[in-house]
């Protein structure tokens, strides 16, 4: 009777022992790319919060370890090599491309799938089979707002981009898009990552005649060059992508934002009541609006779960194998937010909006449907 | 046309300039009383305006009382707290330990920020509303003047005080040695203190000018420090005139290099060359040009010390 007891307890005690499934999240915690860091982790922190909530994954118990690459390339490499050792099933960030550029390696030769927020064209083009994205990369992106700039009847533009793998990417795929539109590009100005002052880029913009302002630099320095232009007095209309349309942008820059237009691929003001719902769980949780890149890291998660389940084990290199040519539909997962697709390179297509930034706020004015060109629905 | 621009690209760079004038001064008033190489400069700079914010929103008030307020704060930490608990125990060991203690605290500072305010940017408010003048075909930003003015009037009080004031005329033989202004009666400990708090002050104001510009965000003392140091050395380490003028000339030369290497006219041709992502490298070259023809800076004194 006595061993019958023991050996009851303990199988009740191996019922009871949740298993767990490890993620771990390399992200610019800190350095000068806190800010889209921070959001992510936080979106990935959420995404595991409500996954957990609703029984895990396969019925084990979601951990995630944060892992703070300091905006620093070597670094992520090395804390993600050091993640790695732990046998994640999968790594969750980061978002800065060049930091993704130098340690995808690692995932890949772990054969773990990696899931970023970056958007570096070339990240995807170098035949890695366990690199995702979580939106569209600039060469998804960037016809799409280079397209919308002509719509609106802009013939010549000065292109302020940062000097970095991320502002040289968008660069090459805009002066690339422009040209086959037969929009002139007058002026391609490098700026730096943490630049202070953005007035000598203002009155090169301003000396052009130029029809318009293509801005692609991170987050803070998005905000300076607004405000550079605001106290300028310019009334060249700015054109961006995502992170200039960013909620980050919109707090720091005020009413200096006021008036850009762009397109992005992942907005909190997105007319969807997936993302709303999103939003209001992030705020509630966190204090303050989640921006694009808050949104990735909780749909990378969403995404991860979902490939889990199709295989029906955490065998990583099954889920990297299925992922490429899959489509998720928000019928299939409520947590990708929005139907997604993916190519056989890790490419994403998705319904991404049009924006204008009116009183502080980013202003749907136009939704572009997914454009169904992967061999996902084919 | 260029002209224009040219102009008002050297009153953004004059405005850019001030601020890094403030940075600089402090940190070669430093040097020169206490020779403490102050590291942690920028971060000095960034934590007061995290400071500043902080106090706005904790009691509801405005940004000058604020200031005034973290004026006080600044001087308890970053001038007596600094000079009583890092500096003095370790200045008699040399420059080195004292560098690195300078390094390690402004590592503590950044991250102790980030702790508490978090690594988000946080916009900060400007001491006006910016307006656009235009002075004929010349658009000035009215914030740009009210930088000038702002700083200007804090390095001409900051030289009036030293060159006239006997306090400050102790602070300068202290400067110049101290063991000479110890035999003519002066309170050379309390001098260096003064100077210590003086540079609480300038720090201070160079993040309530600065901060409106470039934002609140706990890693920004880095670029702040860099900045502090090159000036001092670029204009001269051991005269305040000289940090003065170095700082000015990295505000301007920067915004100057940005704007013309964009576009460079090539001789016998229509055509232009754009080397804009080379600017950054400017003034690090009149550093190296500084040090390699001129080591003790324009402004700077030629010391000699015998072994």
């Amino acid at each position: 009777m006595k061993y019958l007891l023991i050996v009851l307890t303990f199988c009740l005690s191996l019922a009871l022992a949740q298993e767990e499934v490890l993620f771990i999240i390399p992200a610019e915690i800190s350095g000068g790319g806190a800010t889209v860091g921070n959001n992510w982790a936080d979106g990935a922190n959420l995404a595991a919060e409500h996954i957990n909530a609703a029984g895990g994954i396969l019925g084990a118990t979601v951990v995630t370890e944060v892992l703070d690459t300091q905006t620093d390339p070597p670094t992520s490499k090395a804390v993600i090599a050091k993640g790695l050792e732990q046998s994640p099933f999968a790594v969750i960030g980061p978002v800065y491309s060049g930091s993704t550029i130098v340690n995808m390696v690692e995932a890949e030769r772990a054969q773990t799938p990696q899931w970023v927020g970056s958007e570096a064209a070339s990240i995807t083009q170098q035949g890695n089979q366990y690199i995702f994205r979580t939106s569209s990369g600039q060469n998804g992106s960037i016809p799409k707002v280079t397209r919308y700039m002509q719509e609106q009847g802009i013939n010549s533009v000065v292109i302020i981009y940062v000097n970095n793998e991320f502002g040289q990417g968008g660069r090459a795929a805009a002066v690339e898009n422009f040209e086959a539109l037969g929009v002139e590009v007058l002026l391609e100005l490098s700026t730096e990552q943490q630049q202070a002052d953005f007035t000598a880029e203002v009155l090169q913009a301003m000396m052009m005649n130029t029809d318009a302002i293509f801005a692609y630099t991170n987050e803070e320095e998005s905000a300076r060059l607004l405000m550079a232009l605001k106290q300028q007095d310019t009334s060249i209309p700015v054109f961006g992508e995502a992170v200039l349309l960013s909620q980050t942008v919109l707090d720091l820059a005020g009413d200096a934002a006021n008036g850009v237009a762009g397109h992005v691929n992942l907005t909190a003001e997105a007319p969807v009541p997936a993302v709303q719902d999103f939003r209001a769980a992030f705020e509630e949780k966190y204090g303050y609006t989640p921006d694009h890149n808050g949104m990735k890291g909780y749909i990378a998660m969403f995404v991860a779960k979902e490939m889990a389940e199709r295989v029906g084990s955490f065998d990583r290199m099954a889920v990297a194998e299925q992922l490429h040519c899959a489509l998720i539909t928000t019928e299939d997962e409520p947590g990708v937010l929005m139907d997604i697709a993916y190519d056989e390179n890790g490419d994403i297509d998705r319904d991404t909006f049009l924006i204008s930034i009116e009183d502080g706020k980013q202003v749907v004015t136009g939704v572009l449907p997914r454009l169904k060109n992967t061999c996902a629905d084919q | 046309m260029q002209l224009q621009f040219f102009i008002q690209l050297l009153i953004a760079g004059i405005a850019t300039g001030a601020i890094y004038a403030l940075m600089a001064v402090g940190f070669a008033l430093l040097w020169q009383t206490s020779g403490t190489i102050n590291f942690a400069q920028g971060e000095f700079i960034m934590f007061s305006s995290f400071l500043i914010l902080w106090l706005m929103k904790l009691l509801n008030i405005g940004l000058i009382p604020a200031y005034l307020l973290s004026l006080i704060i600044s001087m308890l930490l970053f001038g007596l707290l600094f000079k009583r608990l890092l500096v003095d125990p370790l200045l008699k060991y040399g420059d080195v330990p004292l560098i690195i203690a300078t390094i390690g605290l402004g590592m503590v500072i950044r991250e102790m920020t980030r702790i508490i305010w978090g690594a988000n940017a946080l916009p900060f408010p400007s001491l006006i509303k910016n307006q656009v003048l235009n002075l004929g075909p010349i658009r000035v930003g009215l914030a740009d003047l009210v930088t000038i003015a702002v700083a200007m009037t804090i390095i001409i009080a900051l030289q009036l005080f030293l060159n006239k004031s006997f306090i400050g005329r102790s602070m300068e033989a202290t400067a110049q040695n101290q063991q000479v202004a110890r035999i003519l009666g002066i309170n050379v400990d309390r001098m260096i203190l003064y100077t210590f708090l003086i540079n609480a002050f300038l720090v201070t104001s160079a993040a309530l000018l600065v901060t409106p510009r470039l934002l609140a965000k706990f890693s920004s003392g880095e670029a702040f420090g860099l900045i502090a140091f090159m000036a001092a050395i670029i204009g001269g380490f051991n005269q305040v005139r000289g940090a003065l003028i170095g700082g000015f000339l990295i505000g301007i030369i920067d915004n100057l290099a940005k704007f013309y290497l964009a576009r460079i006219h090539l001789p016998f041709s229509d055509s232009t060359l754009n080397l804009s992502p080379y600017a950054p490298a400017i003034p690090l070259i009149l550093l190296i040009v500084i040090i390699l023809f001129k080591p003790e800076g324009i402004f700077g004194r030629k010391e000699e010390r015998s072994i």
